[in-house]
């Protein structure tokens, strides 16, 4: 019974009876190779929201991670340009994002600035540089290396290498949420920064932490990004911070920080990623993927309004009845 | 998010208050005044173009719209919420409009449905955050990525032109000389939000609910109802800006107005207003909304393109909120 309370066990219902209603009339769209395909193609989607969990958990939010990972697909492409070896643009990508999540970080830490007004102007500086770099130019298929574009698709045990790095970044996730100090102190800022205060958490350190590995993530995720659709310009992933969002909300993370799970987070993203490949399946204009995103998530942050942990209600009642 | 540093300095308090003169003369608005002025007078060293009142008139456009939504999200902000959805309302009233207009409705009606579509947005936002307690940062960006892909539904990658000549005249059309109708409805909403905040009992009470809402609710105040009001205020006043927008572009795309949430709330950051709530002035809003216009409208002149400047109103936005910080931080070392 209480396995049936859990937030992800709902989830993972809701999801099935997602894919049941679809395969009902499409048995195509559940066949393990296009789930497969369903599962990679979320591959960017995940990794980001791994990231944003992260920052939400300490109680902040990260806006700019869609800029992030387009300056840095487009850092990758122009490196690819000069000749750069595909393991060092991997390397200055992953560097370079950590280092715009920190730049982040360091303003929510040392400045004591909103995370909300800090990603709302880093992201629209990360999004400009573009701009400054290039001069609105794009960088299409025929001017990537071959290896370059192969990478991500280059297939492994059955599955394209940018669902591997997916699966392993979930795994190392899930270990360093549950497993290591710096997962507890993510949960304790979020949940109660007084008292990670007293524990002798950093509050700040900590929600700098969050924001470098939010910011590393959206940086691999911009090579993957640029690599797979083989093309890299100003706008890509224009607007794809709502969804990052939207998969976290949906994936049970609260939004005021302290609770959610790596696998709800996953499940979250999974959830979007099957809504956006079946809506041309089942016939239904990809202009409604925008709407549809919205709505869940404000379904998914009224269902967690109502459903709180039992274990922190009295706290959070208390915090929260104003 | 809210304020999560726990270790809070205990604030200095002076013996003797300032005279109110010396006050006004430090205030953030009077700081703001001068820069606003420095640039007024830089632009016209750089571009001969700039003094040409045809020329201030056309960049009077860069901030009213904006600052129409700014006075209101001020309030919002004071009293500890936020909107991020104001453009995807602009962009859902001007779709409205057009949907309006293609059924045949003439400029009155136009007004009417776009004044509707925004109370309407602004009450769906009002009550969920209102009625049900969710926290407005994540309800705004649902209702943000909600209102904008109701557009794409209607519009596709289509839009809607051809707008009647009545309608033309809120964005197009001048009240006198070079006074456009734009910046009458600028400077009406500025004196109607002054009143409103600085002047009237609803004003203290968003003071009241930005500075602890518990406190508020144990004096009396209906902290719920005020939030529902500045929501509903909100999206009203996204419907003129949308009206307003509409008229002058002479067309609606579901793409119109993206990224005006940024701007909006650089404009009331800029202006003064604590971001944490609590605190801020209808005049610094205005005064910065005048910087905006001004920095936007010289940097046009030197050719600066469009994404460049978003990233300057970025470095703005952060800059304005760090500096201050960063000086009180040295200064206490």
């Amino acid at each position: 019974m209480s396995l049936l309370k859990s937030r992800e066990a709902i989830l993972a219902l809701a999801m099935l009876l997602l894919l049941a209603v679809i395969a009902s009339r499409f048995p195509g769209f559940v066949a393990p190779r296009n789930l497969a395909g369903v599962f990679t193609d979320t591959s960017p989607l995940i990794l980001l929201a791994l990231g944003q969990m992260v920052v939400i958990l300490t109680k902040c939010i990260d806006l700019s991670v869609a800029a992030n990972l387009a300056l840095c697909g487009m850092i990758a492409a122009l490196m690819d340009g000069m000749g750069v070896p595909l393991p060092l643009i991997l390397l200055a990508v992953l560097a370079l994002g950590a280092a715009l999540g920190a730049a982040n970080g360091a303003l929510v830490w040392l400045l004591g600035i909103p995370s909300i007004v800090v990603t709302l102007g880093t992201m629209t500086i990360y999004r400009g540089t573009i701009f400054l770099l290039t001069g609105g130019a794009w960088i299409n298929a025929h001017q990537m290396s071959a290896s370059f574009k192969a990478f991500p698709r280059a297939v492994f045990l059955g599955l394209p290498v940018m669902a591997w790095i997916a699966i392993a970044v979930v795994a190392v996730m899930a270990v360093v949420m549950t497993r290591t100090p710096l997962g507890r102190a993510f949960y304790a800022v979020g949940g109660n920064p007084h008292a990670a205060v007293y524990t002798g958490i950093s509050v700040g350190r900590t929600q700098f932490a969050a924001f470098v590995i939010a910011g590393a993530l959206a940086g691999l995720t911009g090579y993957l990004w640029v690599a797979r659709y083989a093309v890299a310009y100003v706008d890509i992933a224009g607007g794809f911070e709502l969804d990052v969002v939207a998969a976290c909300v949906i994936g049970g993370i609260a939004i005021a920080g302290g609770a959610g799970t790596v696998a709800g987070c996953v499940m979250g993203a999974l959830f979007l990623g099957i809504i956006k490949n079946a809506l041309p399946v089942v016939g239904i204009s990809p202009f409604w993927q925008m709407a549809i995103s919205g709505s869940a998530i404000l379904i998914a942050i009224a269902f967690n309004a109502r459903k709180r942990d039992p274990g922190r209600i009295i706290l959070k009642q208390a915090e929260h009845r104003t | 998010m809210s304020d999560t540093t726990p270790d809070r300095t205990t604030r200095h308090i002076p013996d003797r208050l300032q005279s109110p003169l010396s006050r006004a003369l430090k205030s953030w608005e009077m700081l703001l005044l001068i820069v606003a002025v420095g640039i007024f007078i830089l632009n016209a060293l750089a571009s001969p173009y700039f003094l040409d009142p045809w020329n201030l008139s056309d960049a009077t456009f860069n901030f009213t719209e904006k600052a129409m939504i700014a006075f209101a999200m001020a309030l919002l902000i004071i009293s500890g919420e936020i909107d991020l959805s104001v453009g995807a309302i602009i962009a859902l009233c001007s779709t409205a409009i057009g949907l309006a207009m293609t059924a045949g409705a003439q400029a009155p009606v136009l007004v009417l449905v776009g004044l509707g579509t925004g109370l309407a947005c602004g009450a769906f936002n009002g009550v969920l955050v209102a009625r049900f307690g969710l926290p407005s940062i994540v309800v705004t960006i649902g209702t943000m990525s909600l209102f904008r892909g109701i557009s794409y539904i209607v519009l596709g990658d289509s839009a809607f032109t051809g707008y009647p000549a009545g309608f033309a005249w809120f964005g197009q059309g001048y009240v006198w000389w070079v006074i456009t109708v734009e910046l009458v409805i600028f400077a009406l909403a500025a004196l109607i939000f002054w009143l409103v905040l600085h002047r009237s009992n609803f004003g203290r009470m968003v003071y009241a609910i930005g500075n602890n809402a518990t406190a508020a609710r144990f004096s009396g105040i209906r902290v719920e109802r005020v939030k529902f009001i500045l929501f509903l205020l909100t999206g009203l006043m996204s419907g003129i800006a949308a009206i307003c927008l509409t008229s002058r572009l002479g067309s609606t795309r579901p793409s119109i107005a993206a990224g005006f949430e940024l701007e909006v709330v650089t404009i009331v950051v800029l202006g003064g207003v604590s971001i944490l709530g609590g605190s801020g002035s209808i005049p610094g809003v205005v005064i910065a909304a005048l910087v905006m216009g001004l920095v936007t409208f010289g940097l046009g002149l030197m050719n600066v393109p469009g994404i460049v400047m978003s990233i300057i109103m970025g470095l703005l936005l952060i800059g304005v909120i760090a500096l201050p910080r960063l000086w009180t931080m040295l200064r206490r070392r």
